[in-house]
């Protein structure tokens, strides 16, 4: 089975992706994660303004089935927070890389992100 | 030690399926979504393999009083094509197993059925990863109080298959010789499956209608592929059974961790005091006295989703249980589970806590099933 690894994004071992535009960071989980949870039911995440460490949780993704915990690409203040998987929490099984987005932060230092995998390295770690 | 496979591993494997380990089996867990499974079955019919389920076959002049003496139901009241639910339990009465007896036909001593002549033959299935104990258990006291039996561990021989679901019965009257219409729920027959002998039961473990069928091992890829529905995994089994207020062996009972006995867990029914069995001084016992705990089903108020392990609390946040089983209900879409609580926090609409990975989450204690069942 193949899952889509976009290349405009970085990726942890922890399978959360992470896309930069202009500091800004938006965070989410991979295909290959939300299809090895199956059904997502529930997301729990954190407030806007928290602020959050590079690879601490930030919050827990629950399937039907499993209990996830997730882990943030940098450090940083949450600036947004996606607010529809409250009541759709299947948007993360749907769309992953899109609609079901989890948050976004202003990242204290975007290097951080170099320290991530790259779309062939973690393709690689799924493979 | 390495896992044993149902003869449909490499079929379900190439239709994608992810596996689990269940009770020493590599079992299908899912084949598309546990959601679409478990609507399959709840609105048209789902095929699920629960090979992994055991076999035991027991005949001889005395099956009836060996079956008797070692299940906590009445096996006396079951005629041939009968099957009940019932218990196996230990001499403190605690529950080493659930498990369902049919009553197949009467057999010669070389194995043909003979209705009028031959002795009464049984067939009962022990859950996963527990035949090879309850067959031992089985023949320990046959030798032990002298009955003439042969007890026969028979998992490796037979597939099964459960078809579940309100369209089950006419998509298995479809594959079936004889009808099968006619059967009410708990009856069986034998009945060919395109060439294939097979017992087909009125039984299932989902709150929907639906028919378990054992098969020959070697046709079971056969029968499998003449039923053109949803295949279903063990994960929609699970939150259909929840859903249903059903028990699952090793979580909402255990011996080892957690013993319990049919009373605390709401399996009254399937113990006969007025017959003798293991346990059953000490149930009757129990029964006369009442039990201290009893196991509830419970709605969680607050969002989150109850797991296995988790402690229950009650309003002061002392803690009073733990969740045996829980899940977001497909058909309800609320976060719902079983637990045992003390009995006086055992009333419906009883306001209790669960501890949600160290946060208390409001819960309600609720009358189950929490759906319709037949």
């Amino acid at each position: 089975m193949s899952f889509d690894v976009p290349d405009d994004r970085r990726y942890l071992e922890s399978h959360e992706w992470a896309l930069e535009d202009d500091g800004t960071v938006r965070v989410g989980i991979t295909d290959f994660a939300q299809d090895e949870l199956g059904d997502v039911v529930f997301v729990e995440l954190p407030d806007e303004g928290d602020a959050l460490t590079q690879e601490e949780e930030f919050g827990v993704v629950e399937s039907i089935k499993a209990v996830s915990d997730l882990y943030a690409p940098v450090s940083g203040e949450v600036t947004a927070v996606n607010e529809d998987l409250f009541d759709a929490p299947e948007l993360v099984n749907d769309d992953p890389f899109g609609d079901g987005w989890m948050l976004e932060i202003d990242a204290d230092d975007a290097s951080e992100l170099d320290e991530l995998l790259s779309a062939d390295e973690y393709e690689d770690q799924i493979a | 030690m390495p896992l044993q496979t149902p003869p449909l591993r490499g079929l379900h494997d190439e239709r994608g399926a992810k596996f689990t380990e269940f009770g020493g089996w590599d079992m299908p867990v899912e084949f598309d979504s546990i959601r679409s499974e478990h609507a399959a079955v709840r609105e048209a019919v789902g095929i699920f393999d629960v090979s992994h389920m055991g076999q035991i076959h027991v005949t001889g002049p005395d099956a009836t009083e060996l079956m008797q003496r070692l299940t906590t139901n009445d096996v006396t009241r079951l005629h041939v094509g009968d099957s009940q639910y019932a218990t196996i339990t230990d001499e403190d009465g605690v529950i080493i197993d659930d498990t369902v007896v049919y009553r197949l036909p009467n057999e010669t001593d070389d194995g043909a059925r003979a209705d009028e002549d031959g002795e009464p033959t049984y067939l009962f299935v022990p859950n996963a990863g527990t035949d090879e104990s309850t067959h031992e258990r089985w023949i320990t006291y046959r030798n032990e109080w002298d009955l003439e039996a042969t007890v026969d561990n028979r998992t490796d021989e037979y597939a099964m298959f459960a078809v579940q679901g309100p369209d089950a019965a006419d998509l298995v009257d479809d594959v079936t010789a004889e009808s099968i219409t006619k059967l009410d729920r708990f009856e069986a027959q034998y009945a060919t499956v395109d060439g294939v002998d097979c017992w087909i039961a009125r039984t299932g473990y989902t709150g929907e209608d639906g028919f378990e069928l054992i098969v020959p091992w070697s046709e079971a890829e056969h029968v499998w592929s003449l039923f053109d529905c949803q295949p279903c995994g063990l994960g929609a089994r699970d939150t259909l059974r929840i859903e249903a207020g059903l028990l699952l062996a090793g979580q909402d009972f255990d011996r080892e961790s957690d013993p319990r006995t049919p009373y605390e867990a709401g399996i009254g029914f399937t113990v006969a005091l007025e017959t003798e069995f293991v346990g059953r001084d000490a149930l009757a016992e129990i029964e006369r006295e009442g039990v201290e705990e009893e196991l509830v089903g419970f709605q969680l108020i607050d969002r989150g989703v109850p797991r296995h392990g988790y402690d229950i609390t009650n309003t002061d946040s002392r803690v009073i249980g733990t969740v045996t089983s829980g899940t977001m209900s497909p058909s309800l879409e609320q976060p719902i589970g079983l637990g045992y609580v003390p009995v006086e926090y055992a009333e419906p609409g009883t306001t209790l806590q669960v501890v949600v990975r160290g946060q208390s989450k409001k819960a309600r204690v609720e009358t189950t099933p929490f759906i319709d069942t037949v």
